[in-house]
């Protein structure tokens, strides 16, 4: 199991059959995004058809897990029992992932020291055997 | 055509109170006391009434009131789609299109909102004080489209509107330098303009600027009075022709525009909108709304005499007063600091009756409510002489708006 930032309650993603490959892949430890098989384009939250062409074709491209906070914001209200505050939620602009930004935490930080424009780096946490969310940490060395 | 130019004609609430005060009353009895003093105001009869329009998430279906208000026959029955308050005025807008067209005469558009008899809005229905769940998470199914949208990102634990539209604010602070004391202005503003207003929550509560620096940190940027109230209550406008207007008991109130829409990719705003294009992230989204209402409505952001502008947090209004054109992209904080929202001598005289920050969170249909009584001279911070007024509702999600004045 890896390092565990957030409490067992916390909310779990609710998937349907666009989004559950995404956790799926989580669940190895797998950052993916959704690619255009056509034409290329990326995108997340996962989706039926893609904005760009309108295809229904896709696959789905593993990520490196880098990228810059875009923006955030320290919550100061628990989202589950025992759970350390503030905590962390971010936008990360990806790198090489075709432009595409996610929605995610920042863990092993000091609220007061994110920036916008902070590079960061995948911090994987086990939620349970089925179960692994895609967190961000400082980019070691920063 | 003209003879059928849209009007509102009547407004009519029920009293406001803090969440969860009003436990005695349903949510959809109370949407059919504000439906019957809107009514009642415009000195019509209920038999006159023959559509009902809401919008999303409202669970006080217009099929229903129609049996219980005893209308003689429901032609018009409409809800819009853009979630939460996003669709207020796109509600008055579709009413005016049913009596523009002539598919009803008499369009009353209401909210209902008693959300102490529902779950918590922001919570997810998560109760934080319960023991975790013992069951070791899975991924499970979601079975709407709102649930794949928010179901994406509640690991993540965005469940909070506080924290949603704080990304946003957070961005604009960080491109343009905004500050939480100008985002405090705002609240401070509106709770002065609320002190007037007997109708508002937070009426006998004066705040000051230090007050709103010392409240807790909600969601940083936002603190406590960054965020709008959780109220019960419901109010009700009533739309109908200028034919039908001219005979009614008020000054009537012309509609010249209403828009309603999203850029590209706005889903449900910044619980999935991460991947809009960078130069509306940090907006309330509603630019190119705004520049379809001026140019549909033949006036401008300077021909306004006042605004009631969707304060759901006060970030989401700086953007929208930037979004409108009242002052430039980056420059909503020095316009909020110049005192141009203030009933006290600013240039645009803003949530004359409070706003959701401190009259009452109907979904902002209150806005439109006093967005009449502004026009009819009825607020209880009135701006003399007082012929336009943008009404907006939801930024930062999909939105709509309605350009109000009288002749
Ligand atoms: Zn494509």
């Amino acid at each position: 199991m890896s390092e565990r930032f957030f409490p067992d309650g916390m909310p779990q993603p609710l998937a349907d059959s666009t989004t559950l490959p995404f956790w799926e892949a989580a669940a190895e430890h797998r950052l993916v995004v959704q690619r255009c098989t056509p034409c290329g384009h990326t995108r997340l939250p996962p989706a039926p058809v893609c904005p760009a062409c309108r295809s229904t074709e896709s696959d789905w491209q593993e990520v490196p897990g880098r990228g810059e906070v875009y923006t955030y914001t320290a919550v100061h209200r628990p989202m589950a029992a025992g759970q350390d505050l503030p905590f962390l939620i971010a936008v990360i602009a990806l790198e090489d992932a075709g432009g595409v930004r996610i929605i995610s935490n920042l863990v092993d930080v000091d609220p007061d020291a994110v920036e916008i424009g902070m590079p960061v780096e995948l911090a994987w946490e086990d939620m349970s055997p089925d179960l692994a969310v895609p967190r961000f940490r400082p980019c070691a060395g920063t | 055509m003209s003879q059928r130019k849209a009007h509102i004609v009547g407004v009519g609430e029920t009293p406001y109170a803090r969440w969860g005060k009003i436990g005695d009353v349903t949510e959809h009895a109370l949407a059919c006391q504000a439906i019957l003093r809107a009514v009642e105001d415009a000195g019509l009869d209920m038999d006159d009434v023959d559509g009902l329009a809401s919008f999303a998430e409202d669970r006080n279906e217009a099929t229903f009131l129609a049996a219980e208000l005893g209308l003689p026959a429901l032609r018009f029955a409409n809800m819009v789609w853009l979630p939460g308050g996003g669709g207020g005025c796109a509600a008055v807008g579709n009413a005016a299109m049913a009596v523009e067209t002539g598919q009803a005469e008499v369009v009353v558009v209401y909210r209902s909102l008693c959300q102490g008899q529902f779950f918590r809005f922001g919570s997810g229905g998560v109760d934080a004080s319960a023991a975790p769940d013992p069951a070791p998470p899975t991924v499970q199914a979601a079975n709407s489209l709102m649930l794949a949208s928010v179901g994406f990102v509640m690991p993540y634990g965005l469940l909070m509107a506080a924290a949603a539209y704080a990304l946003p604010t957070r961005r604009h602070m960080h491109l343009y330098g905004t500050t939480s004391e100008q985002l405090g202005m705002l609240a401070v503003t509106f709770r002065e303009h609320a002190s007037r207003n007997p109708r508002a929550v937070m009426g006998g509560r004066p705040l000051t600027l230090a007050d709103h620096q010392a409240s807790p940190m909600i969601a940083d940027p936002h603190r406590l009075f960054d965020c709008c109230l959780e109220s019960d209550g419901a109010c009700a406008v009533v739309v109908t022709t200028e034919e039908r207007a001219r005979d009614l008991a008020k000054r009537p109130v012309e509609i010249l525009a209403s828009e309603q829409g999203a850029p590209q990719g706005y889903g449900f705003g910044p619980f999935s909108n991460a991947n809009v294009a960078d130069e509306i992230y940090a907006t309330g989204g509603t630019e190119e709304l705004a520049n379809r209402l001026w140019g549909k409505a033949g006036v401008g952001p300077s021909d306004m005499d006042v605004a009631q502008i969707y304060d759901h947090f006060t970030g989401c209004v700086l953007m929208q007063l930037e979004d409108y054109g009242f002052c430039k992209r980056g420059e909503g904080g020095p316009f909020i600091e110049s005192g141009a929202l203030s009933w006290h001598g600013g240039s645009l005289p803003t949530n004359t009756h409070g706003g959701s920050l401190s009259e009452a969170y109907i979904h902002g249909l209150n806005h439109v409510v006093e967005g009449v009584r502004a026009l009819r001279g009825e607020s209880t911070s009135p701006v003399e002489g007082a012929e336009t007024c943008l009404v907006t509702s939801g930024a930062c999600v999909p939105s709509s708006a309605i350009v109000l004045g009288r002749r």
